[in-house]
């Protein structure tokens, strides 16, 4: 496979836990390859590891063992761990987040959260046309309205808003519908779908709902930290 | 697109009551702070402003003689040394003199006075050069007496009040049974003047049998004179005492001083107190949002943008404590000036409090100042909150 086409190339990443003397090995040496463009869902029992192996592959955390390249890039290699500063340069670059419980600020407008981003990082090519962001997500008529006006697939279309202003590469969801109903889950569903099928962008997701998992291309199943 | 200025200042909004509690623990401070500031300030200039507006820059008088009413009374009235009246016309021969008044002070104890007696000062003056050197004396009823011979005198606005005084009434000096004429009732100045009856000083020294004598001559020296040239040629003078105003200003500030060091520390631990109140909220403030934080640095900001932000909070809530705080110490200066009066030892008349532009900078300064290194520790652990930690706490 040509490394150009590879978004995320994972090698025999561990992270282990020490709970007093108890040792807890959360992930026991993953590998894998995310092509870009790919939809790809994390799918299994609590405690498997989903979302320790997302972290770890949106540089939210680094691995006790293995490598990982984004985009051909060496991130983490053997003996190499990088501190927040380094690691929040990378994740301005590739990726961005979307949370189960959306975090907006509850004081701040939906325009005025979707671009909080900006705040801190504006990549060249980010979003400019910020309304017609939001009516691709179905929520422009809801751009002066407070978190607290909204219902929950209101606020994940919004958290999903704010994560596309930077226009990542990756986007990482973990448990997006996790307080959802299923009607909302099945619509933020089409939205992720949408955006990797029209826009290109790679996503990873971590989910329990099968019906989301199913729009993924490819669903790749955790259990005691092992694919 | 919203700035970080605007993301803080929202945060603050979130917890209204606790932000609104914190800016008047602030404002408190900041308005015990602009009060010191400007007491030390306004102090100074009233008593300059009272010091010179007594006409005179330097007292002689006789050795050993009380040259205050108010210690002559607390003597009982005795204890009077008199000097020869050749003296005051010695003194204006000196170049550097403008003016030369003469006094002579008596006290007689005066068993109607309050309910078991008291003290009544005589202070005799000259009608032409000392209605001249209290310039600022302001009259209430009448006006100063113009004949040094004349059985008349002028009532301090106490004085009067106690004796149940108008122009036109009577007044009878115990033990000599002489009458004198009302002529004139002073306005209160907040000095000793208040207490005094003035009568021409002919009058007292035929009254009092010391005729050629005084006990005080007040000196208005040259604008351009040495002061200190000239009270050293009077020292010269045989069996007089020279007391230089000046003198009994700085004594009068070190007398104060004991009273700034207690007010200024009052201020030190208010502000103190009000930072420790900062660093509670913000820190709370902190603590509740420890997942957002954590978030906001997925979303690609740096420790030290966190930092920034948390200290722009911190920022804000000083900024506004220190403006309420200073609008407080602006709109109860007189308030304030009561307060004081009450500490002080001895205060001079006018306002004690002068608060102006440069002054309410330099404590809006210090606030922030103060504010923003308070607001160190909680931006710092702010900033080191790593998404990760925050994610992990979610998940639990």
């Amino acid at each position: 496979m040509n490394d150009t086409g590879i978004a995320i190339n994972a090698e025999g990443i561990s992270k282990i836990y020490h709970r007093g003397s108890e040792i807890i090995t959360a992930l026991d040496g993953i590998s894998l390859r995310i092509r870009k463009g790919e939809f790809v869902a994390f799918i299994g029992p609590s405690g498997s590891g989903k979302t320790t192996l997302l972290n770890i592959l949106g540089c939210l955390d680094n691995p006790t063992a293995g490598s990982l390249a984004i985009s051909g890039t060496g991130v983490f290699g053997e003996g190499t761990r990088l501190g927040e500063g380094d690691l929040t340069k990378i994740r301005r670059r590739h990726f961005g987040y979307i949370f189960q419980n959306f975090y907006l600020l509850p004081t701040l407008t939906v325009l005025e959260n979707v671009t909080v981003p900006f705040s801190f990082y504006r990549r060249g090519n980010a979003v400019t046309d910020i309304p017609a962001l939001l009516a691709s997500l179905g929520i422009e008529r809801r751009m002066n309205h407070l978190p607290g006006q909204l219902s929950g697939g209101e606020m994940q279309r919004v958290a999903i808003a704010r994560a596309l202003v930077n226009r990542p590469e990756i986007l990482l969801a973990d448990e997006p519908t996790g307080n959802l109903d299923s009607k909302r889950s099945r619509d933020i569903g089409e939205v992720l779908g949408s955006l990797n099928r029209d826009q290109g962008i790679t996503i990873i997701m971590v989910t329990h709902n099968a019906e989301l998992a199913a729009l993924a291309g490819r669903q790749i199943e955790l259990k005691d930290g092992r694919i | 697109m919203i700035r970080i200025w605007q993301i803080a200042y929202k945060n603050l909004l979130r917890k209204k009551v606790r932000s609104i509690l914190t800016i008047t623990g602030i404002a408190l401070s900041a308005w015990v702070l602009v009060s010191l500031l400007g007491f030390n300030k306004g102090y100074e200039n009233a008593l300059n402003r009272d010091i010179d507006s007594m006409g005179y820059q330097v007292l002689v008088a006789a050795k050993g003689c009380p040259y205050e009413a108010a210690t002559l009374m607390l003597k009982g009235g005795t204890g009077l040394r008199y000097m020869d009246e050749g003296i005051s016309r010695d003194i204006l021969k000196y170049s550097e003199v403008k003016e030369v008044t003469p006094m002579v002070m008596q006290a007689v104890f005066d068993p109607n006075k309050g309910e078991s007696g008291g003290i009544s000062a005589y202070l005799g003056v000259d009608p032409k050069t000392f209605p001249g050197m209290k310039g600022y004396f302001q009259f209430q009823q009448g006006k100063w007496f113009t004949d040094p011979n004349a059985a008349e005198a002028v009532m301090g606005y106490e004085a009067a009040e106690l004796e149940q005084r108008e122009v036109g009434d009577k007044i009878l000096i115990p033990e000599k049974n002489v009458e004198l004429a009302v002529v004139g009732v002073l306005k209160r100045t907040g000095t000793q003047d208040d207490g005094t009856i003035f009568v021409p000083f002919r009058t007292v020294q035929r009254i009092f049998n010391v005729t050629g004598k005084l006990t005080a001559i007040g000196v208005q020296v040259d604008k351009n004179a040495r002061i200190a040239e000239v009270e050293q040629k009077m020292y010269d003078l045989p069996d007089v005492q020279v007391v230089s105003l000046a003198q009994v200003k700085q004594t009068i500030i070190s007398l104060v001083a004991t009273a700034r060091v207690m007010v200024f520390s009052i201020a030190v631990i208010a502000v103190l107190i009000a930072m420790v109140g900062v660093v509670n909220t913000i820190l709370m403030s902190v603590f509740e949002r420890f997942q957002e934080i954590g978030i906001l640095k997925s979303m690609g900001a740096l420790p030290g943008d966190v930092f920034r932000l948390i200290w722009i909070e911190t920022f804000i809530l000083c900024l506004l404590g220190g403006i309420a705080g200073n609008a407080l110490a602006l709109g109860l200066v007189r308030v304030t000036d009561i307060l004081i009066r009450r500490l002080l030892p001895y205060s001079p008349t006018g306002s004690l409090v002068m608060i102006d532009l440069p002054l309410a900078s330099i404590a809006m300064a210090a606030i922030i100042g103060v504010g923003l290194l308070a607001g160190l520790y909680p931006a710092w652990k702010a900033a080191r909150i790593r998404p990760i930690e925050s994610i992990r706490s979610q998940e639990a």
